[in-house]
């Protein structure tokens, strides 16, 4: 029903806009907007993913609240945002995940560290998880560390493919081209940069009607933080099996140096969009999504902030329990990945290539119930 | 709570874009600054929050205009839509100023882009603000207040002080307390009273209870009213406002741009008594909306009908609220609460008199009716394909004409014939001077730039003297 309502509203909203258009230069939202009289769900779906949420159109728009139009562009788009990831996901019978996304990504990520920790101490002497001999692979040899990750890696990959398959179906993608090589180019481009997470060229606006925000670096710091770490992780494997070399590698090694600057990002990234997040102006937020928003930032920085932390023990006893807490941290990542914010990359992607594709074709996707 | 200082140099009543520019100016120049808004925060800035671009001279093609739009062009276009009245002098002079007032504005931190989807006939003349109006207030703010001049909200000034030719103080409204603000000069840039209903019926008698006002409520003309009750000379016909059709349907105020209508070219428009009034094909829309307001202010109730059907529902910008629909002519009077027969027998008289043609709504096409005692000129297609659609419409109150003298200093003129010492005047309150009657898209925003940078400027010199 909540989910019915988000929607309806979304096009309400987007009646409104669509006789207005002041903002059809702040971003890629009103220009698809414009293509269409009609919003079907899909339609909504990828408008909604499409936005960035930078709040341009909230401090320009002279209907916004107190306005009785009550014109909240950010809000709902965002409500609907979160609501497509539930709607997409694969399998159906895991879509509850996003209900009550923060407790449940919390309660795997508890269950993974613990089941960690406890499979150190039962497969050797829990001592192992005390010593300081610097060696991972006496905790969890090397190939079941790789065969376990692996795994989840390969779930997650198969979830992420069939729910970005499930919406790009849906939001008609197809009927425009919209996998054409240079549309993928262009939407890479657009994602790589953050192009309209810039409030229209003077950043973003969160706070206030001020464009103080710098939303977009802690972003940049986020997700190349996570890009490099992916990075050092798969020099190591490489290292490991194809140059027999395994870890620990030095400061001048490939793992080190991805690895270092990365979870450096991963740590400040995400404590930076927290810090936005908790000063955002209230009638921007979707106070039912804060903890997906939150669960998933936490993981980012917890993820940076053990892997940091566990070059740092690496030599002392606390050498194992930060290890389990940080593979713990990854595994539940990895296993969660489908079914919470990270599932926002995936979908703004496809939402930016389906932009290039209509603006290249001049008109807008044909979705289901439309014609 | 908010405390305002008791002296001040410059004193800016108002707070949209005239405003604004004459408090940067002013400040630019080392004057101590207060703006004063008779509205709370959010409805900051009059009608400027519904505004969404500037007309400026140029001369040459930009990243944003198409192509060169000269001053001698530009006063021709002033000039035919004021049908002369205008201020010569005072009109060349602000359209030669307008061509530094774009680079100006920019400077201030506002923004443009290129002319939005649906209005390329002013991609070549017309500015577009990013983001609009608002956009371009919240700009200038920050910009005002990053110099150091100090806004107060929420204070409608109550009384003047004002003895012959000079302005001593304002009182000012916080909360309930009047606050006694001295300043060395004034700019007075607090708009028309489109707004005040009781104002209104001065001109137009009780039908004025039956407009809608397309801005905030605060745009009341109490500035106006009191400047012109202390000797300043007035300008333009106290009895006229800027009226076009809007949404019956749209809130009394603040309704805004998204309540407009352009489709009357594609139907016919009726009265309470389901009958035609005017010529709907007479000429193309952007040069006939303008009378509209003042058509459906004549007839009963004040409301009309435009009515269609699908053949054109999709020719037109969308608008806030969806047409009446019904599936057939009986059905759609009944919905509208109109007559049923004398409906159906305007609908039918009219659909007979159409005469074959090929429809172009681009130009001034051969498709018009004959025989009627009121001819449809253009664009008349027989209204015989359901389902049928009606937008109910009602006057809706763009600004008001009359306002202070000023002369080129935007320094008001007093009714006995001399100078104002310290008063100067800036957007709406003074758009008369140039603009005396009917608008040109974007104007409005020109002469609150122009005389607005030229009033701060002016007032802060005459406060360093």
């Amino acid at each position: 029903m909540h989910m019915i309502d988000n929607l309806k509203e979304a096009e309400r909203l987007m009646t409104v806009c669509n006789s207005c258009r002041y903002c059809e230069g702040l971003c890629a939202v009103f220009p698809a907007m414009e293509l269409r009289r009609d919003f079907a769900d899909a339609d909504l779906n990828y408008l909604a993913n499409l936005c960035h949420g930078c709040g341009a159109c909230y401090a320009d728009c002279q209907f916004s609240p107190p306005h009785e139009f009550n014109v909240n562009v950010p809000q709902t788009l965002a409500k609907v945002r979160a609501d497509s990831y539930r709607t997409y996901a694969w399998p159906k019978a895991f879509q509850p995940m996003f209900d009550r996304n923060g407790t449940a990504i919390a309660v795997v990520t508890a269950v993974s560290v613990a089941a960690f920790i406890l499979g150190f101490a039962l497969w050797h002497d829990p001592a192992v998880l005390t010593s300081d001999s610097g060696q991972f692979y006496r905790l969890m040899p090397h190939n079941a560390m790789a065969g376990l990750f692996g795994a989840i890696s390969l779930y997650a990959l198969l979830a992420i493919v069939m729910g970005f398959r499930a919406f790009w179906k849906d939001i008609g993608a197809g009927s425009v081209s919209a996998g054409s090589g240079l549309t993928l180019w262009q939407a890479t481009k657009d994602a790589a940069g953050l192009r309209y997470l810039d409030g229209g060229g003077v950043g973003c606006y969160n706070e206030d009607e001020k464009p103080t925000d710098n939303r977009r670096l802690f972003h940049h710091l986020t997700f190349y933080g996570f890009m490099l770490c992916f990075a050092a992780t798969t020099t190591g494997t490489i290292y490991h099996y194809f140059l027999d070399w395994p870890a620990p590698y030095g400061w001048t090694e490939l793992p080190k140096l991805f690895g270092i600057p990365g979870g450096i990002g991963l740590v400040v990234g995400p404590a930076g969009l927290m810090h936005a997040k908790l000063k955002r102006h209230k009638d921007m937020l979707d106070p039912a999504r804060f903890g997906m928003d939150t669960a998933f930032l936490a993981m980012m920085f917890m993820t940076g902030l053990t892997g940091l932390a566990l070059m740092v023990v690496r030599e002392t006893p606390a050498m194992g329990v930060t290890l389990a807490i940080h593979l713990g941290v990854v595994f539940a990542l990895f296993a969660t990945m489908p079914y919470g914010k990270f599932m926002h990359g995936f979908y703004r992607f496809g939402a930016l290539a389906l932009y290039a594709a209509e603006r290249k074709a001049e008109r807008p996707a044909t979705t289901a119930g439309k014609s | 709570m908010q405390i305002p200082p008791k002296q001040v140099d410059v004193l800016v009543l108002g707070g949209g874009n005239a405003a604004l520019c004459a408090a940067i100016a002013a400040r630019r120049l080392g004057a101590s600054v207060l703006v004063v808004e008779a509205a709370p925060k959010f409805y900051r800035g009059g009608n400027t929050r519904h505004t969404r671009n500037m007309r400026c001279a140029h001369d040459a093609a930009t990243d944003h205009l198409t192509g060169p739009y000269g001053e001698d062009e530009f006063w021709e276009d002033l000039y035919r839509v004021t049908e002369g009245h205008t201020d010569e002098d005072l009109a060349r002079y602000m359209i030669a100023q307008s061509k530094d007032i774009l680079p100006w504005i920019a400077e201030q931190g506002v923004r443009f882009q290129p002319s939005l989807g649906g209005t390329l006939s002013l991609g070549r003349t017309n500015s577009f603000f990013l983001g609009g109006g608002r956009a371009m207030l919240n700009a200038l703010y920050l910009t005002a207040e990053k110099l150091g001049v100090q806004v107060i909200y929420d204070a409608p000034a109550v009384h003047l002080d004002i003895v012959k030719d000079a302005f001593r103080s304002a009182t000012v409204r916080i909360d309930g307390a009047d606050h006694v603000i001295r300043a060395k000069s004034l700019v007075a840039a607090a708009g028309g009273f489109e707004a005040n209903i009781e104002w209104l019926k001065q001109g137009w008698g009780e039908p004025a209870d039956n407009f809608l006002i397309r801005g905030t409520p605060y745009n009341r003309g109490d500035v106006l009213k009191m400047l012109l009750d202390n000797g300043v000379l007035p300008i333009g016909d106290p009895t006229q406002c800027h009226a076009v059709a809007i949404d019956a349907r749209a809130p009394k105020f603040d309704g805004g741009i998204i309540t407009r209508l352009d489709c009357v070219v594609f139907g016919i428009v009726v009265n309470r008594n389901a009958e035609r009034f005017y010529d709907e094909g007479e000429d193309f829309w952007p040069k006939r909306y303008a009378i509209w307001g003042r058509l459906v202010a004549a007839q009963p109730d004040q409301i009309a009908y435009i009515v269609f059907d699908a053949k054109s529902l999709r020719m037109f910008m969308p608008s806030l609220f969806p047409p009446v629909e019904a599936n057939s002519l009986e059905e759609l009077a009944a919905k509208l609460d109109l007559p049923v027969d004398p409906f159906v027998k305007t609908l039918t008289e009219f659909n007979d008199a159409v005469r074959p043609g090929t429809f172009d709504h681009t130009e001034l096409d051969d498709c018009r009716t004959e025989g009627l005692a009121l001819q449809k000129s253009h664009w008349a297609r027989r209204i015989d394909q359901a389902p049928f659609y009606a937008y109910p419409v009602r006057p809706g109150i763009t600004f008001t004409y009359l306002g202070t003298r000023v002369d080129r200093d935007a320094r008001m003129q007093m009714a006995d014939g001399g100078k104002a010492a310290n008063m100067f005047a800036a957007g709406e309150i003074m758009a008369g001077n140039v603009l005396g009657r009917g608008y040109a898209a974007g104007i409005g925003m020109t002469i609150g730039s122009v005389f607005g940078r030229i009033a701060g400027e002016r007032a802060a010199q005459n406060a360093h003297d």
